[in-house]
């Protein structure tokens, strides 16, 4: 048992340091990276882009990818590698990752020739940007109840629906759309999976103001968009199966986790308030909580360190990552409320623990609600029958719908 | 990176996994329960010869010099199958203090004894409700002799020696009493586990022995501690993993409104926190078990952190065993309650939860100091 880098790692993670120290600044101390994200002005658009270009040409981009698509074929690990030395320089925002970590490999999976020639280097040197478009505001948790509708007319395929909590579509040059184009038969079977050009007639993209301030993502409105039927991803009616392999290469969360306030920070905070007369940090109940968060932080550290144990040794973690997210996010929640009620009556002023507190509650729902991320567990890795599925037989355009999405 | 135990290190668990499921089963718990017995001597002389007890132990001691990583996984089998056995007092507790502060002499006489299964050893410390500091321990030595009483005792009553915590006018130390001596009055105590079970001690000038330097126990023990914790976690942790799949088995084949009750979000959901509370828990042990073996000062951290998570999942996944068997899990017929009752005897043996958080803050507030 250690915590050490095999020789091939550690000769792995000198090269990515070479590379980073010719190229970017390290971060100065005390800062760290999710200060520098979630912008999305032009400047920060360039900059980004032009790192990814340089990753690219000098071979540190798509590590994972084949060679044969202009990756490395790294494994697993290396990546990871990669990803922990990248987080210690001053790099621009990753606005590529759904692209690359996603769409990418989904193109590569079910694209002909022409669109694996067209689309995938541009989006793996990052000239070109790319957007999911799952979500819709009557389809979540439930992704295959959407109903954006594509119908064929001609050579061309006419989209009409609302897409929403599409990251980045205002600044993508690509979509990636599941629709409807079947609704006599059950959910599943009715869907098909296209490349939309996000500058096409007939799309309108809002930008959604969150609980923070941010605008992290948007609604995309689509009224009779065409796209050619020579953007179509997989067969018609095949789109869930071509979805799926967009979910599953959802990047695994490795390590990390915990909300961003660590044990120091919460010891520091509850020495400078007072309580009853004297410091935070002698009651018995802040004690606790603080010796409590400590141990989940630590639980999920080394929860990560197993996972990547796995990947040293050439596994693939599967669907118990999702305990990262399921304990990390709630717990960001929880512990900024803490430094909050550890502030004590100077608890409302605007600070780091507020803005986190106001930030938290997203994390819970984006990329898989806390109540999924439970199923995914419990189905997935516990094998526990799943839920019985009133809508799994029925005609799509049968399936009851609730009054508020009619 | 290598975050995990070795091959060789999960044969000898799978060895130790397969020899307990034909010398432990659960059967062997109800025996020991229904009798009136404390414990199964027959089972503890097994497990010796497996080399068990002096796995920790070197050779020259008459240990099998396996490690504490090998002992880690062995502490976790005995918890799968609840073994009716004094593991935890005599080979985390005892041997552990031997180990770390022991004479050769004191190691030759015991420690051999220890492994062979010959002796039990067992460390006294409560005097009454809640946990003695250093500074209200009122048992006493001095001149060589004994004197005070100790309650809650595991295995105090089928114990060869203990090591006390006691007072002597150089402060806080470890004595090592020899419990055949007649100035030892032991008193069993009815146990919420009568298949781990307690006693009350009574020295009355009882002859004993230092254990490490007078007046430093308070260190000493400290020590002791942090190591049986993290041995005892892997032993939590076994047990909540067995009683979290024995949950799940008999709610995927129990049947309510026409389908698996495992089906029903009320039920998957806490299985999923269940499982969770599992995976931090074996996560925190994992760090415990490597600083344990490296004897990294981590342990003042990672100790805790084990005890804590996996006193959490045991109590969690114990709990919610009986509750999702229904009825049946409230009968003495069905095996829930022998999980429940040895989850919170063990949460409790060495100080609880909401002591080792207190004892974390402790050492984080000192590290991270103003």
């Amino acid at each position: 048992m250690d915590f050490n880098d095999t020789k091939e790692e550690a000769t792995f993670r000198a090269e990515a340091r070479a590379f980073l120290d010719k190229h970017m600044k390290p971060l100065r101390p005390g800062e760290s990276n999710n200060m520098l994200s979630e912008r999305d002005d032009p400047d920060t658009i360039k900059h980004a882009k032009a790192w990814q270009a340089t990753k690219k040409d000098n071979g540190w981009a798509v590590l994972t990818w084949p060679k044969e698509f202009g990756g490395r074929d790294a494994t697993p690990i290396q990546s990871v590698i990669w990803n922990q030395e990248e987080a210690k320089y001053r790099v621009p925002p990753n606005i590529f990752g759904i692209g690359l970590g996603m769409l990418g490999p989904t193109i590569m999976a079910h694209g002909t020739k022409e669109q694996k020639d067209r689309f995938i280097a541009k989006m793996a040197r990052g000239d070109e940007i790319w957007c999911q478009l799952f979500s819709e505001p009557a389809a979540g948790s439930d992704l295959a109840g959407l109903r954006t509708s594509a119908q064929k007319k001609g050579d061309d395929w006419v989209i009409n629906g609302q897409k929403i909590w599409t990251t980045g579509a205002h600044f993508s040059k690509w979509g990636m759309i599941v629709t409807r184009t079947d609704p006599t038969v059950p959910k599943h079977a009715g869907l098909t999976y296209f490349i939309v050009d996000m500058g096409a007639p007939g799309i309108e993209i809002r930008q959604i103001k969150q609980i923070n301030g941010g605008s992290g993502f948007n609604e995309v409105f689509f009224t009779d968009v065409k796209i050619p039927d020579s953007q179509r991803l997989g067969r018609v009616g095949d789109g869930w199966r071509v979805a799926l392999t967009t979910l599953m290469n959802e990047r695994a969360s490795i390590g990390g986790g915990g909300g961003g306030m660590r044990s120091e920070d919460l010891i520091r905070m509850a020495r400078q308030s007072e309580w009853n007369g004297k410091s935070a940090l002698e009651d018995s109940a802040v004690r606790q909580k603080i010796a409590d968060f400590y141990i989940r932080s630590s639980g999920l550290k080394y929860t990560g360190y197993r996972t990547l144990t796995a990947l040293s040794k050439g596994t693939t973690p599967g669907p118990e990552s999702s305990i990262g997210k399921l304990v990390g996010a709630p717990m960001g929640q929880e512990v900024a409320a803490f430094a909050i009620e550890l502030q004590g009556l100077a608890g409302s002023a605007l600070g780091a623990a507020q803005e986190a507190y106001l930030g938290s509650p997203g994390l819970r729902i984006a990329g898989g609600t806390d109540e999924i991320m439970r199923n995914i567990l419990a189905e997935r890795v516990l094998r526990l029958p799943p839920e019985p599925r009133l809508d799994k037989d029925t005609a799509f355009r049968d399936v009851p719908t609730g009054p508020a999405s009619k | 990176m290598n975050f995990d135990f070795s091959e060789d290190q999960k044969l000898l668990q799978k060895t130790a996994r397969d020899f307990l499921a034909e010398r432990s089963p659960l059967q062997v718990n109800r025996e020991v329960l229904e009798s009136g017995k404390d414990w199964n001597p027959e089972l503890w002389k097994a497990t010796a010869e497996m080399g068990w007890q002096g796995a920790a132990i070197p050779e020259s001691y008459g240990g099998a010099g396996f490690g504490h990583l090998e002992l880690a996984l062995i502490a976790m089998e005995i918890g799968r199958a609840l073994s009716p056995i004094p593991f935890g007092p005599s080979v985390y507790l005892a041997t552990e203090a031997l180990l770390l502060a022991g004479s050769d002499a004191q190691k030759q006489k015991w420690l051999t004894a220890l492994a062979s299964g010959r002796a039990v050893g067992t460390l006294a410390l409560a005097e009454g409700p809640g946990f003695p500091s250093a500074a209200s321990l009122k048992t006493s030595l001095a001149g060589g002799k004994l004197n005070g009483k100790k309650i809650g005792v595991p295995a105090g009553h089928i114990a060869t020696f203990a090591i006390v915590a006691a007072r002597s006018s150089a402060g806080p130390t470890l004595a090592l009493v020899d419990l055949a001596s007649g100035a030892v009055t032991r008193t069993p105590t009815e146990s919420i586990d009568p298949t781990q079970s307690c006693a009350e001690l009574s020295f009355k000038d009882a002859p004993a022995e230092l254990l490490g330097a007078e007046g430093k126990g308070a260190e000493l023990l400290d020590r002791v501690l942090d190591r049986a914790a993290v041995l005892l976690a892997f032993e939590q942790l076994g047990g909540a993993e067995r009683a979290f799949e024995l949950t799940r088995d008999f709610t995927m084949g129990r049947y309510a409104f026409g389908r698996p009750i495992a089906s029903f979000q009320a039920l998957k959901h806490r299985m999923a926190d269940e499982y969770v509370a599992v995976e931090l828990a074996k996560s925190n042990c994992y760090w415990g078990a490597w600083a344990l073996e490296r004897n990294d000062p981590e342990i003042g951290l990672a100790a805790p952190s084990a005890r804590v998570s996996a006193t959490q999942a045991f109590d969690l996944t114990s709990v919610e065993m009986v509750q999702m068997h229904g009825g049946v899990g409230f009968t003495w017929e069905y095996d829930c309650h022998l999980f429940y009752r040895r989850a919170k005897h063990q949460g409790l043996v060495i100080g609880n939860a909401s002591h080792w958080r207190e004892k974390l803050v402790q050492r984080l507030a000192a590290k991270h100091a103003a």
